[in-house]
């Protein structure tokens, strides 16, 4: 179910603006991987480059090879729609659509992708709002609008609607940065249920977190302003934590800077 | 302590006089005695002259009394009321007499046999007819008119805001809606009377005139649709997308229903400009007496034409007559536009203010 992400010689671009510079690394399958860094080091910029999201962005292009399992996403028939049937994403606000009511905001991704059968449909909404901790609290009201939770909730709808689809790697762009502590609680045991059906990948600039969820850690940094971000290194969470190779790692953790 | 609270330029009371709750009004009644005294003394003859100086008395006595009992900032703020006010009466004015004139003149021709019947064989200087023949043929061209600018309007917004991001295509589409919007309705017509009927040489109908109408309406649709879609969060097409679902989908299925509400409202918006438009239905659509309900063959009417003609036959019958079909047109838009309303909020996105 779960896949590997392999990623190399990968560097991101706005226009002529290169935001992410040669990153290699590897994701294993269900782990969740955390990528910790300063504001602007293309934490987010290199998260979507792995379901194709960046090159949503007018003029972003991508160079390098990201492979999913044997597959190489930026390969020559690649279609990047099922790309992203494949990996999913969760955002850092939460975005229910706001026409459509809590089921139908879970059965959006299959109703889109032409899935009409009713009790399949029934079936996988109940499912995915289980599988987000969100099933008991909206039972009762799934034909109310989405938009009409709280600011948790809509996160765990969020996710909902990603998993509803059934992908094999779930990225998730600092999913807690909008919620409230007890919400973010409820978003993390949610992950470590997850990461045995999913590969996980996290952005997060809370660093208790990266330490609570990840099995794995990435830092990011960049020289300076106007330079590309770059990996510094990636390791166990544990190891990057207590006794970090780098010394840059060591001074960002501990709150040191420069 | 007290030293510094003394030597601070800024008064430390929390506690302030005010003018007793009465003032303004007596004011006001001070201003409208002074304003009847100097228009009598001076025997000005025009009472709007009177009201003018009630109005410009009050304000200045008002600040003047707020001055010296509360204070510069109060007083200050008594003038920017007034000349808010004074621009919302000022707004308000036309609108209310255009609607008092046309109600006043208008209601009293208007009756079941004036909406259901046409003008065929009535004299000039008899009383009777009505406008159900314009009625139909304003009905018609418009539905006409909207059918076609509607949807290559909302389809030129979205190549506009979700595919032409700024690239030499669609700056040159915007900068020509732009300018097709100046296009003045005489233009639209002549263009169509010159292309449509004398070198096509097609015959005077409804259609040609909704040709005409579609052209003024188009920039509208265009503009007001691109608004709304400017407005959907880019970060529901993100969800979307994220979620596998191809572009089309989620622009059809994601982006244009969130805007509905927004881009069923221009549309309406669009309907309301092009519904009282005169010229290009005199060119195209020729103007009939008689009931034509088909609007691809032979001339018919329209209300604002009805009203042309009516006025300008000059007889007190078909003058009342035209302050009848004003009348109905002011009701047709007005009907349109609250159907608008109830469909935007029927369609408005739910559930934010719970």
């Amino acid at each position: 179910m779960a896949k590997r992400i392999d990623v190399s010689g990968l560097n991101a671009y706005y226009g002529n603006f290169r935001a992410v510079e040669d990153i290699s690394m590897t994701i294993e399958p269900r782990t969740v991987t955390a990528f910790i860094g300063p504001s602007g080091c293309g934490k987010s910029t290199f998260l979507r480059t792995l379901n194709r999201m960046h090159e949503v962005i007018p003029g972003a292009r991508v160079e390098g090879k990201v492979m999913l399992d044997d597959e190489n996403l930026y390969g020559a028939n690649i279609d990047p729609v099922a790309v992203r049937r494949t990996v999913g994403m969760v955002f850092q606000r939460p975005n229910p659509f706001p026409t459509m009511s809590i089921k139908e905001n879970v059965a959006a991704g299959l109703k889109l992708n032409g899935v009409r059968n009713k009790k399949v449909i029934d079936e996988a909404v109940e499912r995915s709002l289980r599988g987000a901790n969100l099933w008991n609290e909206v039972k009762d009201r799934l034909d109310k609008p989405g938009a009409g939770l709280s600011g948790g909730q809509q996160q765990r709808l969020c996710i909902a609607r990603a998993i509803a689809v059934e992908p094999r790697v779930l990225l998730m762009d600092e999913p807690c940065s909008a919620l409230d502590p007890i919400s973010t609680l409820a978003i993390e045991d949610l992950i470590g249920q997850l990461k045995e059906q999913f590969t996980i990948v996290i952005v997060t600039h809370n660093m208790q977190q990266a330490a609570r969820v990840s099995d794995r850690t990435a830092f990011f940094n960049l020289a300076g302003v106007g330079q590309p971000g770059r990996l510094i290194e990636i390791d166990s969470t544990e190891k990057i934590f207590s006794n970090p190779s780098v010394q840059a790692t060591e001074d960002y953790i501990s709150g040191r800077f420069g | 302590m007290s030293s510094l609270a003394t030597s601070s330029p800024l008064s430390s009371s929390l506690t302030e006089r005010r003018l007793p709750r009465w003032m303004p009004i007596a004011n006001l009644l001070l201003a409208l005695l002074l304003a009847v005294a100097i228009g009598a003394g001076f025997d000005l003859s025009s009472k709007p002259q009177w009201l003018l100086i009630a109005a410009i008395l009050y304000v200045v006595i008002q600040y003047v009394s707020s001055a010296v009992v509360e204070g510069r900032r109060h007083a200050k703020n008594y003038v920017a009321t007034s000349l808010v006010w004074v621009a919302f009466l000022l707004a308000l004015l036309p609108l209310v007499s255009v609607l008092w004139m046309t109600v006043s003149k208008g209601i009293g021709v208007i009756n079941a046999n004036f909406l259901t019947h046409s003008m065929n064989g009535i004299a000039i200087n008899q009383e009777g007819g009505g406008i159900y023949h314009a009625l139909i043929g304003t009905l018609e061209q418009v539905a006409l008119a909207s059918l076609m600018a509607a949807p290559i309007g909302i389809l030129t917004a979205v190549y506009l805001v979700e595919y032409g991001r700024s690239n030499k295509l669609s700056k040159a589409v915007s900068f020509f809606v732009d300018v097709m919007t100046g296009v003045p309705s005489i233009v639209a017509g002549l263009f169509i009377l010159s292309f449509w009927i004398i070198i096509l040489n097609m015959p005077f109908t409804g259609f040609a005139g909704s040709l005409a109408l579609a052209i003024l309406m188009l920039p509208v649709v265009v503009r007001s649709t691109e608004e709304m879609l400017k407005l959907v969060p880019n970060e529901l097409r993100e969800a979307s997308l994220a979620l596998g679902v191809p572009k089309w989908l989620t622009i059809t299925r994601v982006v244009l229903p969130t805007a509905l509400g927004g881009i069923v409202t221009g549309v309406m918006l669009a309907v309301a400009r092009i519904v009282g438009e005169t010229a290009p239905i005199l060119m195209l659509v020729f103007g009939a007496d008689t009931i034509n309900m088909d609007p691809f063959n032979n001339p018919q009417s329209s209300l604002p034409l009805f009203v042309w003609t009516e006025y300008s036959r000059g007889t007190d019958q078909s003058q009342a007559r035209a302050w009848g079909g004003a009348l109905v047109l002011i009701a047709v838009v007005m009907i349109l536009n609250l159907v608008a309303r109830g469909i935007a909020r029927w369609k408005a996105p739910k559930g934010a203010t719970r």
